[in-house]
């Protein structure tokens, strides 16, 4: 995809951390979504022949990856559709160790001949490879799981709604927003399902069948006297979950400024609400800049959370596998070791997790047949560990996988991707009504906006959809131009406190890069509403 | 499949051409073989190759468009493929802004992108250019990672009204860091070529080991005001964020740092210091790219800013045509005039700054103003009298592009530079910049 279009989707806040895989496979009739795909037992026994061939050429360890990707997006702007695109990619990815070394090897000709010679070629690779590497690959032990399944728990299977009823409901959102006196508006549904089974020398055979859903818009008005527009984007988050998340109930709705949402979303009302805000936001006050007590939403803090948290854990960038690119971490592992590197105060617990229904990262089993689980990263504000795969839990001296590999397609070979990382809620009773009561120079934040952190992860700079002042207790209105600064772990030093779990929700991305050649990953965060005291707030206007 | 001829070419998509039964049908196929090193660590981590094909067929009947894609190329495959555009042309909604294809165009002569050389290079080639890289790492005590990919790619369509265009290029890119051990010091290169023979991966690896050894033990200056001097690979991530808005309709919409007050665009107005002046041109040698755009308009050697006036914004057809306007494509590569100094002649010419050799994590703050926010990485110094002085700890900055290069005060010999962000290319000088705003600190190395 052309960095032009990339422009066009993130004028939509899709193309947020990399772009989205949707420009992979072939245009499909929607109706061929409704196809169960090639049956498990061919699978098996497809699995097996690369098995044996890889096994036979001298692997001693070998896993193969038969998927199935089905991508739907809908676009929209204004009264007209943009575009609707169904794409479907089949193929498999073969993944072996010979001689010490890893090898990779893919095709979309699955047939028992092809897939053998790919088990070949990916020996090849690995023998090849072997010459320059300098040590052989450790990999945790894995008991095999024989045949198994699992399957994101969903109601509606997106798939199966017609094209035409999300056209509606995106052109009743765009019509909404038209009324509510919006100069434009684009809005879109992007839908996924895996359809992924994986097979390994460690005998086990793992069929999994994984959906997830976004529905997004961005509205935009224009004051054409002074020149000024501003935009407001949907507060939906990317879900693992069917197309019930767009049929909410009264108790998914989350009172207060706005209404916020917790496992199911109303698109229509937000974007009537969104259509208000950012009416507002054009006669907003530019901010002073200065020290704030911020008191962010769960809508905001995902991205702080995915940026300052859930990045400098993961174990390989620690140790180097990035710097080219993504970067490396300020965690290191003596930081690790020394058993009280402070990360946080006191109250900031985080927890990697692949299990949380709804979320975005949850699987029975992970792209190296590791059954999926939860482990804490930081524990009373002390970093206690990270994340790691088969070949990196030695390190840090594991006998087991965290199951934290994923490729984005059976095309790209597996690596170390991060799961659900989420900030866990207050112990104590807690109220965001509470929380606010108790601040005197404050600014309350939510949405997603700007981002951007270093390549260690220290400074970082975060905007947001909306912020409104807080002062002696109140919140007196609404406020622009605000992005704040600070330095990770003096920032999450000056968490204070934390809501408790009934304001806990989820946001997340279907678009994490890292890697080269890149690859996207889908993750959600969570937390409860939560305040951090004194941050350093920017004011962004600028004349030109 | 291998890059096919332009006769071969010509005759596939007239196969495929012959299947339609849609009111107009519009085919582009695209192939590549490509390979690619990673290193890390001073070993080889991963490496792969890939030899991709494929062909898309767009079908329309009225104003309903239909498009599938395929990557076998057989008879029946063909003709399959040709039937799922039509059906999918069929189910799809009517699109007011679908255009019509195009009539044949005539197009300029092929530019010079591709070159046998580097078609030829083969994994043998690709891990003597990483073990020159490595060994450099290894001889300056430093810890590297990179990434080699070199690509031979073709392209071509065909449409219904008789228009062809074909094209051929090579590419190679090649980027490392070297981090000293105990990780206090970073340097960073980056080179993309259409010709190998041009790439010396040895020899940018070293000016990264100089650059890692250089930045060993920074010390902190306080955020603020500064001049600096922008590398070409700083530079081009903060431009590519003003090429990328060059688009007529969002300025028209009022919704692009071009709108005014009023519904009006600053095109044809003075927008930045007379001496910038940015154009593309498919045939210039050093950034050579496609005669013809994806949707098969001639791309044309085009000014874009000149002496500092904005002189052109590109155009959908859709939208030419609603404004009555030529229907200008956005550039393949930016190519800024430079000056005619190097960057050391620019360093001993400054009494005080900071010299900038990357910029990274770039991202809009504001789009109204193309404020941007990023850091510095890999190699930041301060330069006194002339001379580079000591390595100095690494910033933030929020500033404009607009604003900076209203704030230029020299530009260096332009050179061809690839975007750490975007990936894409283009011709920037190194740029001497007062007043670039820092507003905090980084720990980061």
């Amino acid at each position: 995809m052309k960095r032009k279009d990339f422009i066009q989707l993130s004028a939509m806040g899709l193309g947020a951390l990399v772009l989205p895989n949707f420009a992979f496979g072939n245009p499909v009739d929607p109706s061929r979504f409704l196809n169960d795909g090639i049956d498990v037992k061919i699978k098996k026994d497809l699995a097996d022949v690369a098995l044996n061939a890889a096994k036979a050429k001298g692997a001693t360890y070998a896993d193969v990856r038969i998927g199935r990707y089905l991508n739907q997006i809908v676009m929209t702007r204004e009264t007209r559709v943009q575009n609707i695109a169904n794409t479907e990619s089949f193929g498999v990815g073969i993944r072996v160790i010979a001689n010490g070394c890893w090898g990779f090897a893919a095709t979309n000709n699955v047939t028992r001949e092809e897939v053998a010679k790919a088990a070949e070629r990916a020996v090849a690779v690995a023998k090849a490879n072997s010459r320059v590497k300098a040590e052989p690959v450790r990999l945790a032990p894995q008991k095999g799981y024989g045949e198994v399944n699992w399957k994101t728990p969903i109601e509606i299977n997106t798939f199966t709604v017609p094209v035409k009823d999300k056209v509606d409901l995106l052109l009743s959102v765009n019509d909404a927003a038209l009324k509510g006196g919006a100069n434009f508006v684009n809005s879109a549904i992007m839908a996924i399902n895996e359809q992924k089974y994986f097979a390994s020398t460690d005998g086990s055979y793992i069929d999994q069948d994984i959906h997830r859903l976004f529905p997004t818009f961005t509205v935009t008005k224009i004051d054409r006297a002074s020149g000024k527009f501003e935009t407001r984007k949907s507060l939906s988050s990317p879900v693992g979950m069917g197309y019930e998340y767009l049929k909410a109930r009264p108790e998914d709705k989350v009172g207060g400024i706005v209404t916020r949402y917790r496992g199911r979303y109303d698109m229509l009302e937000d974007v009537q609400n969104a259509t208000r805000d950012v009416e507002q936001k054009l006669k907003a006050t530019s901010v002073q800049p200065g020290k704030y007590d911020l008191i962010l939403d769960p809508s905001h803090l995902w991205l702080t959370i995915h940026e300052s948290v859930a990045h400098p854990t993961e174990l390989d960038r620690v140790l180097g596998y990035e710097a080219n690119y993504a970067g490396t971490s300020f965690l290191t592992l003596d930081k690790w070791k020394s058993g009280n590197f402070n990360f946080g105060s006191k109250i900031v617990n985080v927890v990697a997790d692949k299990l949380q229904p709804g979320s975005l990262g949850a699987v029975g089993y992970d792209d190296e047949g590791v059954k999926c689980g939860q482990w804490d990263l930081i524990k009373d504000g002390i970093l206690v560990n990270y994340q790691a795969i088969r070949d990196q839990a030695h390190i840090i001296g594991l006998d087991h996988s965290q199951g934290c590999c994923y490729a984005q397609s059976w095309a790209d070979v597996q690596f170390q991707r991060m799961p659900n990382v989420s900030l866990q809620p207050g112990k104590t009773p807690l109220s965001v009504n509470d929380m606010i009561k108790n601040v005197e120079k404050g600014i309350y934040i939510i949405g997603d906006g700007s981002f951007s952190i270093d390549q260690q992860r220290y400074n970082f700079q975060f905007g947001g959809q909306t912020f409104y002042e807080v002062k002696n207790g109140q919140i007196t209105g609404m406020l622009k131009d605000v992005a704040y600064q600070a330095n990770t772990r003096e920032f999450w030093n000056s968490c204070t406190a934390i809501a408790d779990k009934s304001d806990y929700r989820l946001g997340g991305a279907f678009n994490d890069g890292k890697g080269q050649p890149g690859q996207s990953n889908a993750v959600s965060h969570g937390s409860s509403t939560t305040r951090f005291n004194g941050v350093n707030v920017i004011n962004t206007a600028r004349k030109i | 499949m291998p890059i096919l001829t332009k006769e071969d070419a010509q005759q596939l998509l007239k196969k495929v051409l012959a299947f339609s039964k849609a009111d107009q049908c519009e085919v582009n196929i695209f192939g590549s073989n490509s390979g690619n090193v990673r290193y890390a660590r001073n070993a080889v981590s991963t490496s792969g190759g890939n030899s991709l094909s494929q062909l898309v067929v767009s079908s329309a009947f009225g104003k309903r468009l239909g498009v599938a894609t395929i990557n076998e190329f057989d008879d029946a495959s063909l003709e399959k493929v040709v039937r799922r555009s039509e059906e999918l042309a069929r189910l799809a909604p009517e699109n007011p802004e679908f255009m019509p294809f195009l009539e044949p165009q005539q197009y300029g002569p092929e530019t010079p992108s591709f070159v046998e050389e580097t078609a030829a290079v083969d994994p043998k080639k690709r891990a003597d250019m990483v073990a020159a890289s490595l060994d450099v790492a290894r001889k300056n005590g430093l810890v590297a990672a990179g990434f080699l990919e070199n690509t031979a790619a073709y392209s071509a369509m065909m449409n219904s009204k008789g228009l062809f265009a074909y094209h051929t290029s090579t590419n190679v890119r090649f980027t490392a860091t070297l981090r000293s051990e105990d990780g206090t010091g970073s340097g960073y290169i980056s080179k993309g070529v259409n010709d190998v023979r041009k790439l010396d991966t040895g020899a940018g690896t070293t000016i990264a080991a100089k650059k890692a050894l250089g930045s060993k033990n920074a010390k902190a200056l306080e955020p603020g005001k500064y001049t600096v001097i922008l590398e070409p690979a700083a530079g081009i991530v903060l431009l590519e964020n003003m090429f990328f808005n060059m688009d007529a309709r969002s300025a028209d919409e009022g919704r692009s740092f071009l709108s005014k007050p009023g519904g009006k665009t600053k095109v044809g107005e003075k927008l930045v210091d007379d001496r910038v002046t940015i154009y593309s041109d498919p045939w210039h040698p050093e950034l050579p790219t496609s005669p013809y755009s994806n949707d098969g308009r001639p791309m044309e050697k085009t000014t874009w800013i000149e002496n500092g006036v904005m002189k052109n914004v590109f155009y959908s057809r859709y939208w030419a045509e609603k404004q009555k306007t030529k229907a200008v494509p956005g550039p393949d590569g930016a190519i800024m005039v430079g000056g005619t100094k190097t960057l050391d002649q620019l360093i001993k010419e400054t009494e005080k700054g900071i010299l900038v050799t990357r910029l990274w994590y770039i991202r809009e703050v504001d789009p109204q103003t193309i404020l941007l926010t990023g850091l510095t990485r890999d190699g930041t110094f301060y330069i006194e009298n002339g001379e580079i002085k000591y390595p100095v700890k690494n910033f933030r900055f929020n500033e404009s592009p607009v604003i900076m290069l209203n704030n230029l005060e020299e530009l260096g010999i332009s050179e061809r530079t690839i975007s750490g962000e975007s990936n894409q290319e283009a011709m920037i000088p190194p740029m001497k910049i007062r007043d670039f705003t820092f507003t905090s600190l980084s720990d980061a190395v």
